[in-house]
This record gives C-alpha cells, sequence and structure tokens, in this order.
C-alpha cells in the first residue's frame, strides 16, 4: 500500500483551511496567521498534555489522601509572565508591521469609486465602467478603492486579498490591494446591513493587463467619473459661484484639491475628499475664511456616486493628476 | 425530622418571592436564568439548523436575522451576565466571608424583579416579532433602517442593566464591610476576588450602556440625531460607546467562572492555589486592563491607526493575566490529590477551552490579521469558545460542585459525567470548525454562504445537537436528585471553605455563631485547623 | 461549640466595630435583643450598618458619573467637530435662567446639608422637616425654571425633530447642540424628579421622628444623592449656557 503525502492528497484541495492568496499582501497575512497557529497549537497541546499527565500520575489513591503543600514560586511566576509577554509583543508587532503596509497605498494606484447600498455593491472605474456587485481589476497593479455608503454600515471584503473595510455612511474609507493572480474571488459584505446582508455579495475578477484593457474599452456606454462629475457641476449650478476666474461668490476650486485652506473661526482643513463631500452636504460646518455662508446644501439632492463624480471633476482640476492620497482606512 | 434550613423556612410562594434571604434569591434567578438559557437555545437551533445547507431555505432572511439578534441579545444580557454572579456569587458570597447576608438583602430582590421585568421587555420584544439588528445594535440601522421591534428590546436591556448594577453594589459593599473577624483580603476565598472585581466593572461599565441603548432609543423615537450621519451624527460614536461597555462585559461574563475554577480546582486536588496572590491580583489586572482595549472591535471601521495601534497593544497586555491563571491552575494540580468528579471534569475541560479560546483572541488583536478576520466565523468561534467553552463549563461547574451545599442532596455522578463529555465533545465539534471557516471568508450573521463552506457548517450543527444533548440531561438527573438524591453531608467533597463548615442545605442565616478566621481559608495541610476556631 | 470569646481576646479582627451589646462576633445570634430597632439583622453592629449604607451610596454615585459620563463623552465629542456652531447655537440659551437655576440647586444643597445636620445634632423633628421641605421647595423651582425654558425653546422651534427650524449660520451643529441639551438637561431633570420622590419619603420619616443623633443614615445618604445632582448641573451649566461667554460680550 502506498501512503500519499499530504500535500497530495485531495483532502486539502476540496477542504482548503485557507483561501487562495491572490493577493500581495495575503501571503504576508497568512505568514503571520500560520505562526500564531503554531505558538497557539503549541500552548494548547502542551497545557492539555500536563493537565491529562497530573491528572493521571496524581490521582486519588485513597480517600484522605490530600495533596502536598506547595504555595507558589514567585520565579516560576515571572517565568511564565515574562515569556508569554514577550510572544505577546512579537505578534503585536508584527501585526503592526502587517497593517501599516496595508494601510498605505502606494502613489498612483489606480482609483476605483465604490457605493455600498442595501444590498448591492456599485463600483465605477475612472473611464466610467460601471458595475454591480461585481470588480474587474488588472494584476499587478496596485488599486485603490475608495467607498462610501447611501444607507448604513456595510463592509468590503474580499477574502482572497484578505482586504476589508468599513464602509460608512458620512465617510469615507478606503482599502487597496495589488491582485497577483488572476482569477474569480469572492467578495462579501462583511457587516450587518438588513434582510438581504447575506445576498449582499459578488465576485472580484482579476485578469491579465491586456485582458483587463479590452474589458475596459469593450462596454463603457457612461461617462468616466469626471466627465460625469463635470456634468452635474454644472447641471447643479456650481459654477455659477465657484468661478475659475476668482471673482466669484464661492473659492477657485482649480489647484485646491490637496491643499490646505484657511477656515472662517480659525484653524484649517486639507481640500481631501471628505472636505468636499461635507462641503457639498454640509456647507456650513468648514467655511474658507473670506467668503459669505451662502452655499445652500445639497444633501438628499445628490446621491453618494455622485457625490463621488463631483469629487473625481474637482480632483481633475488639480494640477497633480492623481490627488493627495488620502489614506486607507480612516481618512 | 427535619432540621430547619432556608428551603423550609417558610413555605408558600410569598415566602419565595418576597424573600430576603440571599440564598432563596440566588435560586430565584436559577430558574429564571435557566429560562433563558433555554429560549436562547432555542434561537440557536434555528441557527444551526438554517446553516446545514447553503442555501437560505429553512427561514426567511428576515426570521433569520432575528433568530442570530435575539440569541445573542438572550445570551449575554439574559444568561452570561447574570448567571454566575447571580446564582452561585449570591448564594455563596455571604458564606464565605462569614456573613449572614449581603449588605443589602431587599436590593438583592429587587435586582431580581428587575431582571425580570427587563426579561419580560425582551420576551415580549420576541413574541411581537423580533429584533433584527444583531445583538450590537449598530447605527444608523438600528436606529434608522430597521423596521423591527429595536426599542422594546432596547427598553429590556436598559432595565436589566439596573440588575446588574445593584448587583455588583451589593456585592462589592458586602465583601468591603461584612468580612468576619479575622478574615483579611489576603485570605478571602478567590472566587471572592473574581465576584469583586467582576462587581467593579459591572458598576462602571453597565451604566454606559445604558446611556448608549438610551441614545439609540431617543434617536429611534423622537429622531435626535446621536448616532445618524443623515442627522449629523457619527455612527463610529455608537461603536465607541457600545464597545466601552461591551468589552469589560466579557470579562463580566469569564471572572466569575474563573473564580470558580479556582476553587474546583483546589478542591478536586485537595491542595492550595498554586500562587495565590498572583491569581487574586489577575482578577483585578483583568477587569481594569479590560477597560482599555474596547477599540479593537473598531480596527477596520476608520478609528485612526495610532489608536488602533495602541488598542492592539493593550489587547496584548490583558492576555497576560489570563495566562497567569491558566499556568498557576496546572501547577496546582501538580502534586495534587486528583480526583475526577464531574465539577473536575468540567473545571479541567475549561482549562483547555479557555486556553484555546484566549489564544485566539490574540489573534483577533493582531491588527494585520483581524482586516481579514474581523467579522467572520473565527470571531463567532472565539467568542463561543470563551463564553460556552469558558464561562458556562465554569457555571455547570459550579452548579454541580456545590448542588449538595444548595440542596443538601447529592446528584447522580454516572449521566454527570456522560453529560460533562458530551458536552465537551460536542462543544469542540460545534466551533472548532468555525475557526476554519472563519479563515476562509464566511462572514457573521449570514444565513446563506457558498457550497464550498458546507462542510463545515455541517459538522458545526452535527456538534450542536450533541451539545444540546449534554446541557439537556443536567436537567434531569439534577431535578431527580431534588426528590431522591442521597442526603449530602456538610461537607461532601471533603473540601475546604467556610461554605463546607455549615449544614447542608444551610440555615437560613448561615453561621449560628460568627466564625472568626485565624488562616487563610483553604487550607489541605492536615496540621492546620480551618475555618471556625 | 468553641468559644468564640478566647479567640476575640487574642485576635481583634480586622473590622473596627465596637462589640455592641447581644451582637458581638461569638456570641450566638438570638442573645438578648438589646440593640437599636433599626439594626438590620443581618448587621453586627450600628456602625457596621452606617458604614455599608455610605459605601452603597457612594458607589451608586460612581455609576451615575458613569451614566452621565457616555453623555459628556457624546457632547465633547460634537462640540471639538463643531465648535463654531456650538457657540451659536449656546447663545440662544437664557443666561439668566441658567444662573437662577444654579443658585438655587447650591441653596439647595446648602439646605440639605443643614438638614443632615438637624438630624445630626437631634433637633426636634419639626426643624428637620423644615429644612428637607425648604430643599425640596428649590428643587421644586429649579424645574419650574426649567418648564419655562422648555416651553420657550418649543415656542421658538428649537426641539430637534421634524420641527427643528434655524436661521443662524449653522442648523446642522444647532441641531446637534438641541439633541444633546435636552437630552442631559432632561436626564438630568429625571434626577431630580426623583430626587424630589426621596425627599417626600424621608420628610415624612423625619415628622414621624425616626431620626436622631443615633441614627441618620437615611437623610445623610439621601443628602449625597442631592448633592450629586447638584454637581452635575454645576458641569452642565457652563457647558450648555456659556460657551463663548464673556463678561462685557454683548449678544
Amino acid at each position: 500500500m502506498r501512503w500519499r503525502r499530504s500535500t497530495d492528497s485531495k483532502m486539502f484541495k476540496n477542504f482548503p483551511f485557507f483561501p487562495e492568496q491572490a493577493s500581495a499582501q495575503a501571503a504576508q497575512v497568512d505568514a503571520i496567521y500560520f505562526f500564531m497557529v503554531a505558538v497557539t497549537a503549541f500552548f494548547s497541546l502542551l497545557i492539555a498534555a500536563l493537565v491529562v499527565v497530573f491528572a493521571i500520575k496524581y490521582r486519588r489513591r485513597h480517600d484522605a489522601e490530600i495533596g502536598v503543600a506547595i504555595h507558589g514560586s514567585i520565579a516560576l511566576e515571572l517565568l511564565w509572565s515574562f515569556i508569554p509577554l514577550v510572544i505577546a509583543m512579537v505578534m503585536f508587532g508584527w501585526g503592526a508591521k502587517v497593517f501599516f503596509d496595508m494601510y498605505r497605498p502606494p502613489a498612483g494606484a489606480m482609483e476605483i469609486f465604490v457605493v455600498g447600498k442595501q444590498w448591492m455593491w456599485k463600483a465605477q472605474h475612472a473611464d466610467g465602467m460601471r458595475e454591480i456587485n461585481e470588480l474587474h481589476v488588472p494584476v499587478g497593479r496596485p488599486v485603490k478603492l475608495i467607498m462610501g455608503s447611501e444607507d448604513v454600515i456595510h463592509s468590503y471584503y474580499i477574502p482572497a486579498f484578505r482586504v476589508k473595510a468599513d464602509v460608512i455612511p458620512g465617510r469615507y474609507n478606503s482599502l487597496w490591494f495589488t491582485a497577483t493572480k488572476p482569477g474569480r474571488y469572492h467578495l462579501f459584505c462583511a457587516e450587518y446591513c438588513g434582510t438581504k446582508h447575506s445576498g449582499m455579495i459578488g465576485w472580484v475578477t482579476a485578469m491579465e493587463p491586456a485582458e483587463y484593457q479590452a474589458w475596459l474599452g469593450g462596454g463603457s456606454t457612461t461617462a468616466s467619473p469626471i466627465a460625469a462629475g463635470e456634468k452635474l457641476f454644472n447641471d447643479l449650478a456650481c459654477s455659477t459661484c465657484h468661478l475659475a476666474n476668482g471673482t466669484g461668490r464661492g473659492p477657485v476650486l482649480s489647484g485646491i484639491f490637496g491643499k490646505n485652506v484657511e477656515l472662517q473661526g480659525g484653524g484649517s482643513a486639507t481640500v481631501d475628499e471628505a472636505y468636499v463631500r461635507e462641503s457639498i452636504v454640509n456647507p456650513q460646518a468648514k467655511i474658507v475664511n473670506g467668503f459669505q455662508p451662502i452655499m445652500p446644501t445639497f444633501q438628499g439632492l445628490v446621491t453618494e456616486e455622485q457625490i463621488l463624480q463631483l469629487i473625481a471633476y474637482v480632483r481633475s482640476l488639480s494640477q497633480q493628476a492623481a490627488g493627495a492620497p488620502a489614506g486607507t482606512p480612516g481618512s | 425530622m427535619e432540621t430547619v434550613s432556608y428551603l423550609n423556612d417558610g413555605h408558600g410562594l410569598k415566602s419565595w418571592l418576597l424573600t430576603k434571604d440571599h440564598k432563596r434569591i440566588a435560586l430565584l434567578y436559577l430558574v429564571s436564568i435557566t429560562a433563558f438559557f433555554g429560549m436562547g437555545g432555542l434561537f440557536a437551533m434555528f441557527i444551526r439548523l438554517e446553516l446545514l445547507t447553503p442555501a437560505g431555505d429553512l427561514l426567511q432572511a428576515e426570521t433569520y436575522n432575528k433568530m442570530f439578534t435575539m440569541h445573542g441579545v438572550v445570551m449575554v444580557f439574559f444568561f452570561l451576565i447574570p448567571s454566575i454572579p447571580a446564582v452561585l456569587g449570591n448564594f455563596l458570597i455571604p458564606i464565605m466571608i462569614g456573613a449572614k447576608d449581603l449588605a443589602f438583602p431587599r436590593i438583592n430582590l429587587i435586582s431580581w424583579y428587575i431582571y425580570i421585568l427587563g426579561g419580560t421587555f425582551t420576551f415580549v420584544a420576541a413574541l411581537s416579532g423580533g429584533v433584527d439588528t444583531g445583538w450590537t445594535f449598530y447605527t444608523p440601522y438600528s436606529t434608522a433602517a430597521a423596521n423591527s421591534h429595536v426599542v422594546t428590546a432596547a427598553l429590556g436591556i436598559f432595565i436589566t442593566g439596573f440588575s446588574s448594577i445593584l448587583t455588583g453594589l451589593n456585592f462589592i459593599v458586602t465583601i468591603h464591610r461584612m468580612r468576619a473577624p479575622g478574615l483579611t483580603w489576603f485570605r478571602l476565598p478567590l472566587f471572592v476576588w473574581a465576584h469583586y472585581a467582576t462587581s467593579l466593572i459591572m458598576i462602571l461599565g453597565t451604566p454606559v450602556i445604558a446611556i448608549t441603548v438610551l441614545l439609540v432609543g431617543a434617536e429611534r423615537v423622537l429622531h435626535l440625531g446621536f448616532f445618524d450621519p443623515a442627522l449629523g451624527g457619527d455612527p463610529v460614536l455608537f461603536q465607541h460607546l457600545f464597545w466601552f461597555y461591551s468589552h469589560p462585559a466579557v470579562y463580566i461574563m469569564i471572572l466569575p467562572a474563573m473564580g470558580v475554577m479556582s476553587e474546583i480546582i483546589q478542591a478536586f486536588s485537595r491542595k492550595n492555589i498554586f500562587g495565590y496572590t498572583f491569581v487574586a491580583f489577575s482578577s483585578l489586572a483583568i477587569a481594569i486592563i479590560g477597560f482599555l482595549v474596547w477599540g479593537h472591535h473598531l480596527f477596520v471601521a476608520g478609528q485612526s491607526v495610532y489608536a488602533g495601534l495602541i488598542f492592539s497593544f493593550i489587547s496584548f497586555l490583558v492576555a497576560i493575566p489570563s495566562a497567569i491563571k491558566v499556568f498557576n491552575w496546572t501547577a496546582t494540580i501538580y502534586k495534587g490529590s486528583i480526583s475526577l468528579e464531574s465539577p473536575m471534569l468540567y473545571a479541567l475541560g475549561f482549562i483547555g477551552l479557555f486556553t484555546i479560546g484566549g489564544l485566539t483572541g490574540l489573534f483577533l488583536s493582531t491588527m494585520g490579521l483581524d482586516i481579514h478576520m474581523h467579522d467572520t466565523y473565527f470571531v463567532v468561534a472565539h467568542f463561543h469558545y470563551i463564553m460556552v467553552g469558558g464561562a458556562i463549563m465554569g457555571y455547570l461547574g459550579g452548579l454541580h460542585y456545590w448542588w449538595p451545599k444548595i440542596t443538601g442532596r447529592i446528584y447522580a455522578e454516572i449521566p454527570a459525567r456522560i453529560a460533562a463529555g458530551l458536552v465537551f465533545i460536542g462543544f469542540n465539534l460545534t466551533f472548532f470548525p468555525q475557526f476554519i471557516a472563519g479563515y476562509l471568508g464566511m462572514p457573521r450573521r449570514y444565513h446563506e454562504y457558498p457550497p464550498e463552506l458546507q462542510v463545515w457548517n455541517v459538522m458545526s450543527s452535527a456538534g450542536a445537537s450533541i451539545l444540546a444533548v449534554g446541557y439537556a440531561i443536567p436537567l434531569f438527573y439534577l431535578t431527580y436528585s431534588l426528590f431522591a438524591g442521597e442526603k449530602s453531608g456538610a461537607d461532601p467533597w471533603g473540601a475546604k471553605g467556610l461554605e463546607w463548615e455549615i449544614p447542608s442545605p444551610p440555615p437560613t442565616s448561615n453561621f449560628e455563631v460568627t466564625p472568626i478566621v485565624t488562616h487563610g481559608t483553604h487550607q489541605y495541610e492536615p496540621s492546620r485547623e480551618v475555618g471556625i476556631a | 461549640m468553641p468559644n468564640g470569646h478566647s479567640h476575640a481576646e487574642h485576635y481583634p479582627g480586622p473590622l473596627h466595630n465596637p462589640p455592641v451589646k447581644g451582637a458581638a462576633a461569638g456570641v450566638p445570634h438570638h442573645a438578648g435583643h438589646e440593640h437599636h430597632p433599626k439594626l438590620q439583622h443581618h448587621f453586627d453592629s450600628m456602625d457596621q450598618q452606617l458604614e455599608a449604607s455610605y459605601l452603597g451610596m457612594w458607589v451608586f454615585l460612581v455609576t451615575e458619573i458613569m451614566f452621565f459620563g457616555g453623555l459628556f463623552m457624546a457632547y465633547l465629542m460634537y462640540r471639538w467637530a463643531n465648535p463654531s456652531a456650538f457657540q451659536e447655537a449656546s447663545a440662544h440659551l437664557n443666561k439668566a435662567w441658567g444662573a437662577v437655576n444654579t443658585v438655587v440647586l447650591i441653596v439647595s444643597s446648602l439646605t440639605m446639608a443643614m438638614a443632615v445636620r438637624s438630624a445630626q445634632t437631634g433637633a426636634k423633628a419639626k426643624t428637620q422637616v423644615a429644612w428637607l421641605v425648604a430643599t425640596m421647595i428649590f428643587g421644586t423651582a429649579f424645574l419650574g425654571v426649567k418648564y419655562v425654558e422648555y416651553s420657550d425653546k418649543f415656542t421658538h422651534h428649537l426641539v430637534p425633530g421634524p420641527h427643528f427650524q434655524w436661521t443662524g449660520q449653522y442648523p446642522a451643529g444647532a441641531e446637534i447642540f438641541y439633541s444633546l441639551y435636552f437630552m442631559m438637561t432632561g436626564l438630568h431633570a429625571v434626577h431630580m424628579i426623583i430626587g424630589l420622590g426621596i425627599m417626600t419619603v424621608i420628610a415624612v420619616m423625619a415628622w414621624r421622628g425616626k431620626f436622631d443623633a443615633d441614627y441618620y443614615t437615611p437623610v445623610e445618604v439621601s443628602g449625597l444623592y442631592w448633592h450629586f445632582v447638584d454637581i452635575v448641573w454645576i458641569f452642565l451649566f457652563p457647558l450648555l449656557y456659556l460657551i463663548g461667554a464673556h463678561y462685557g460680550a454683548g449678544h
């Protein structure tokens, strides 16, 4: 009888213990996971073995027997406090490093806007391609998702990439990844959001760059976010106050994205996605110094998607093409 | 001729419903807590039945969402948090410190009625259609989008919180002011230390969940904008306020079980605990540090990365006192005189399962790893290892250990061991596969899932059925023992402690003479006398 | 049964309870009932009972601090995020009424302290009741002023919700401010009402001559509660009414 090696075994093909590693970060995350599994297995088995061995070796042999009088040992206490502490600090440090790497997207990451709403995921690529419950990305290129919610908290989760970020109404969160393996991977909503929470799922498709270009080129009938944003900007009459020549009632918007502005009442703010969004839905909150508080609010008049398009347009008016990286889970 | 014990000191419903005796109040709690455990278990049964198949074919999505919500609400607030303190703590703390009752007996009774009132609101919420927000009530879903009985359930939790607060208050004052002469702090049983630390958390943390659910109610009913961004509020503020209590709450659930563990292990090893001072202080350390880690529930919610770092660091620190306890318990067994009756089986099972549960918590404290694991079944497995493999085993172990003292009867040991074995096996089969399903990416609160995850879910549901049988069996032999069990003497286990010096069941006033304590209460050395001198 | 007395001589015990006749440690429970009529049976001495009651009330007040604490945290967070809005909204609160209420409560704490003192020194029942009733009158006055203020808010559409109207510069921030205002002062008012209920009970007990120099614990413990409710207002007043207020600043 020949014994199969466990790595040949069908069991692991049919019953995997971890998802595919389809992103650059996945291997990093799995490495720390396996380390912690090893530590957990070691200590659990050690304690279990000690308990079983002691329970048998020191089993009571007659009714009146009592145990040996041992009260404690400071040396042992310090030893078994210090060693776990060291192991814990290793885990903490390693985990923090992995987190930092996953937190900061590289400059020049390709951006895709995502809006979650009960119960679907809408994505819009920079050139206008839209998807519902799907996300097509190229392999080998960092991709940053900028995400907002129309209604309640959702969470965008791609197990194969080991990435997740909550999608929270009223603010933007982002995540980034670099897909490394072409394929189709699960997309889940990972924050309970109501009736069809478990139906708010989809597929992330990673493609070779050439195929991705082909996919992009082959079907966008909708305008790019920037073009859509420009149209909105004019349709909603933003252009009547935000004149480009500086004589308007509102600040000049070209070149402003990414800069710091002085606020009325003291303080300053960086003009990033969150600031632009706030200026649209709650304009009185942070007014640039020297301007009157007369901008009307557009809350309820524009959807989250449209706000993202306006942001894309305002960003495009700045000199830097990619805009200021606004940071990942947390902006 | 029957001696007068607290059980037959007064007959009739009124003597029970208007009792001021801490022992009778403990039994009132025992009955109601068992009822809520059954209710929570019923909801769990529906969850595991649905999850046998990948398709959502047993229940409507909305119904399933209500099942897991109600399972969480009932189990957390109406079973896990009160169980050991309200049943075993109430019964034993006065006796263990040589007192006749708790400091405030009437407040003790009122706290049971408050618990019942809160439970009634929750029961009404369940009957009239349920809540579907998850036990975590995240906003703005709970305040703006959910159209289920959120306010009724929130009110139930608000009211029951006061039961917890009053119990904690009573314990703190009792332990400070009513110890028998000679009973210094470092002669206290570790069960008392554990409950003191638990009470600190109860009084400091519970008011915060109270104000949080009040604000949720105010936002839902009066449209005051605290947490809904559409009303100008901040949904992450809710999460901070909610977890500020709910994280320490898990220490409310586990610390009393750890106290039970210390008692059982000493008794069934006939040996004093190894490292008494360290174990005592570790309870306080867990209580204090436990208040500083709540942000580890918000790693992916968008809080500042520096806040995340601090919370992750402190979350690792809080594991150390728990590790100290596990090592000290193991060292206590070394060179003890071990007997494996059912309480000890629960205790030894606890050590293993709590170790796994605690260590898997470290996975979640690791920031880079939590991104992948947050809101997956890995988290569900982790907390069930601690709350079921830990707290419930502690509760059952303690219930068995002190059953002869409470009832004056001995239960049948053989079905007890069978039940303990079934609980251990069933538990592991239920929850270990969930670690795997979670790392594979199965999110929480899903009633349908990708087919490749089915094998783990089937294993889990199979385990749950075994676990259910394991939990049901004690109902029978424990009840049977009340009528036909052998009468127990004062100290059936040969254990040390003030509670084993008085009759089983105890007289109403516990001690005819207030004891004067001259040594630590657990002294297994044959040369020293213990307890009432 | 071992005789407890010899051990009592050798080991004084950690509790500094002066032995009370008939309830000393080591003496069987039912020997002699010459103890204070108010001594509850599970306590060994009046001293122990009194200390337990005080500790109990202090622990309860700690829970109240945590209860209000959550609200103060929400206030801190929103004020940090909307400083100008809060300042603008606060200006619409009537500082005069707020100041009156502050003085009213401080005086009520004085009358409460006098009530405790009168019981402690064994003053006539009438004196005790007089101080307690004075405290209740001030407490009711406080609630009356709050009623006037709340009605004013209703009339001027400053109650958050569908009827909220704001003509100033920061409507969103103002609505958050008023949500916090109503929640914080409302919760405080509920505590005042409960306090008045407690005072009624204490006043009736005092009228019946229950309190003297040997036993006045309920008065003192209620006093602690009353002082706490007062102190919460001392924090609420500047945080809600005095944002951005300066001497001589017109508004």
